[in-house]
């Protein structure tokens, strides 16, 4: 991480979070190349509750940022801290390059809150001409802007409709054309799909793309993995208030593959010797039984084996013909080895299951 | 500023949806009916009495006199209350309801929020006191054939009461759940009018320790203050006295200026204060 200065300004003094206007640079945000956010030891506690331990990361300008982690790791809370809805306990925060609260940055950020609770007695329209208004656009931005919006989340029908009469994935939607009002630089979505059904989720997921082509910088959060690996260019897992990992998606699902094995006649010992050297992270094994003709390793007694053993490990790139050969070589039957991609769902299976289970 | 004043505005237009104001204009339709009704029912039961020759022993204005400030004084109750239960949610319903989280990050300070709340239930009271006031004073001059003096100051102190009241409630609500301050609020409010008796007592008595309570209450929360001010000025005439007749919601004595720079910096206190706490406050 980076540290801070004049044309990096990732000013945020913990105490007062809310003050703002120290160390501005006079760049207009959108040619600021500073990064998107910087986070720097962030840290939250609600009394003695500790909801975000030690939080560092950085996310650049344009870029699709997926946030992970399991309920409670504290991605809310950062997700709250970043728009000003929670102070900090202590740490440094900036985001569009400005400190937390600068009125500019605010200008250019959109957030759809994860509880999306809003005016149920306003009209669609009416919500979204009084969130345009307090984004300080003019009454003909807002003309153009709002049926805009609408469309884009597929509400065009509807704003005339009280929020009232609408469903909670039209909610959710309603939301999202808030977010994205005022031609923003940052969009966070805090489990944006959570209330839609699967031809909402394509949309949602249509829509982070137009925003990416559109060079906006969008910070995801969303425990539908899938989604998050369809549509990021990085990724961040948080657990326990810490990143767990971070990086590129390439490169984190990349470099190791997933390999099935399908194997019958399994040496209990193989077994062993198979997780001793790779990393196993699923394993099925039926039926004890005894070898059936001579043992390859020598004449001595039957040995005890699994007569049907299915495996899933981790390998680097070039590793499976060893593993076959020791496979073969200790004895077993190989009837399938298949490699697949690790998906984002093995790497926050296995980052998050690391130390076990909360 | 200019978040404070879209907050404002849309304060306004949730009262207006969610149906309060056409209840409180019918109910205060209703109130000006009856007002009217009773005034007019005392001047023809005064003139009916003089036509007998039992002229009463105070001329008809002593009577409307009274009547003028009792229509005040229920302007002032029912601005009151409406002050206290329309503000009662102001922050605390939007924070459990959680619809802060889609305004506050917006580019508005949270400031401008409570001062916008504030703003719009503001000008809704001081539209409404007014429209109350004058409705008052044309029952008092068309029925009654009354006018009172200081129209204009004790309707401006009425606005001042509902104000003070209005300062207090957004003030709890930035700590306590909507039932909560509610109760709190409309306690204190109690508090204060059995303050503004004990106090009128005390001084009629000449005892210095129930006067001290009165006064107590009034630092506390200084609505029933400014409303003894207000019924005061509306009572007093040049020629004669009406403060001969005593009832518990008018004044005989006027409560000091002090007290009214009081409740000015009362209201604007805890209008500050209210924008502080919030300010600091995990939503
Ligand atoms: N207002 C609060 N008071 C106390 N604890 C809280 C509060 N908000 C969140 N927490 C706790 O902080 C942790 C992180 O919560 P959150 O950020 O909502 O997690 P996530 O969004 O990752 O599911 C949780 O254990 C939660 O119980
Ligand atoms: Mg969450």
């Amino acid at each position: 991480m980076q540290g801070c200065s004049i044309e990096r300004p990732c000013v945020y003094a913990s105490r007062h979070p809310i003050e703002t206007g120290r160390l501005m640079t006079k760049t207009s945000l959108s040619l600021d190349t500073s990064p998107a956010i910087y986070v720097e030891h962030l840290r939250k506690e609600y009394g003695s509750k500790v909801a975000v331990q030690d939080l560092s990361l950085q996310v650049e300008r344009g870029e699709v940022f997926g946030f992970l982690g399991p309920n409670g790791a504290g991605k809310t809370t950062t997700i709250k801290m970043l728009n000003g809805l929670v102070r900090p306990t202590s740490g440094r925060l900036s985001v569009l390059g400005r400190p937390l609260g600068d009125r500019e940055a605010k200008k250019r950020i959109g957030f759809l809150p994860e509880l999306f609770r809003f005016h149920e007695w306003m009209r669609a329209e009416e919500f979204l001409d009084f969130h345009g208004s307090l984004y300080g656009l003019s009454r003909g931005e807002r003309k153009q802007r709002i049926p805009e919006a609408l469309k884009l989340v597929g509400l065009e029908g509807r704003s005339r409709s009280r929020l009232r009469t609408f469903s909670k994935g039209m909610l959710q939607r309603i939301g999202i054309a808030q977010a994205v009002l005022a031609d923003p630089l940052l969009v966070f979505l805090d489990e944006p799909t959570s209330a839609l059904d699967p031809l909402g989720r394509r949309d949602v997921r249509d829509i982070i793309r137009t925003l990416q082509e559109r060079g906006v910088t969008v910070f995801l959060n969303s425990h539908l993995l899938g989604e998050v690996e369809a549509v990021c260019d990085r990724v961040a897992i948080i657990k326990d208030g810490e990143v767990a990992a971070l990086g590129p998606k390439a490169g984190l699902l990349g470099g190791e593959h997933v390999v099935e094995v399908w194997v019958t006649d399994m040496p209990e010992r193989l077994l062993h010797e198979v997780r001793r050297r790779y990393r196993v992270v699923g394993a099925e094994a039926r039926g004890q039984g005894q070898a059936r003709g001579p043992a390859p390793t020598g004449g001595r007694a039957p040995v005890a084996v699994n007569t049907e053993c299915r495996l899933s490990l981790h390998l680097s790139n070039g590793e499976a013909p060893a593993l076959v050969e020791l496979l073969v070589g200790g004895g077993a039957r190989v009837h399938e080895v298949t490699p697949r991609q690790r998906s984002l769902e093995d790497l926050f299976v296995d980052v998050v299951q690391v130390g076990g289970d909360r | 500023m200019g978040g404070a004043l879209i907050l404002a505005r849309f304060t306004f237009r949730e009262a207006i949806r969610k149906k309060m104001v056409i209840w409180v204009l019918v109910l205060s339709a209703i109130f000006v009916g009856l007002y009217a009704y009773g005034f007019s029912s005392l001047r023809s039961n005064y003139l009916e009495r003089v036509a007998d020759g039992q002229e009463p022993p105070f001329g008809f204005a002593v009577f409307a006199g009274v009547m003028t400030v009792l229509g005040f004084y229920t302007v002032n109750f029912l601005s009151g209350v409406m002050a206290i239960f329309a503000s009662v949610g102001s922050v605390a319903a939007e924070v459990d309801a959680g619809t802060f989280h889609a305004i506050v990050p917006k580019p508005v300070s949270r400031w401008e929020i409570v001062l916008g709340k504030w703003l719009g239930y503001a000008l809704m009271l001081a539209a409404y006191v007014s429209l109350m006031c004058l409705s008052v004073l044309l029952v008092a001059r068309y029925i009654g054939g009354y006018t009172p003096p200081n129209r204009v100051a004790g309707s401006a102190l009425v606005v001042l009461v509902s104000l003070v009241l209005l300062s207090l409630t957004v003030l709890g609500s930035t700590f306590f759940s909507s039932l909560t301050n509610g109760i709190i609020v409309f306690m204190l409010y109690g508090v204060a009018l059995m303050g503004g008796v004990v106090e009128q007592i005390g001084e009629f008595l000449q005892n210095d320790t129930l006067t001290s309570i009165g006064v107590g209450t009034s630092l506390v929360i200084p609505s029933d203050a400014v409303w003894r001010t207000a019924s005061y000025l509306l009572q007093q005439s040049g020629g004669f006295s009406i403060q001969a007749i005593q009832t518990p919601f008018t004044a005989s004595s006027n409560p000091s200026n002090a007290m009214l720079v009081y409740a000015v910096f009362y209201a604007a206190g805890a209008l500050g204060l209210s924008t502080w706490v919030f300010g600091r406050r995990d939503l």
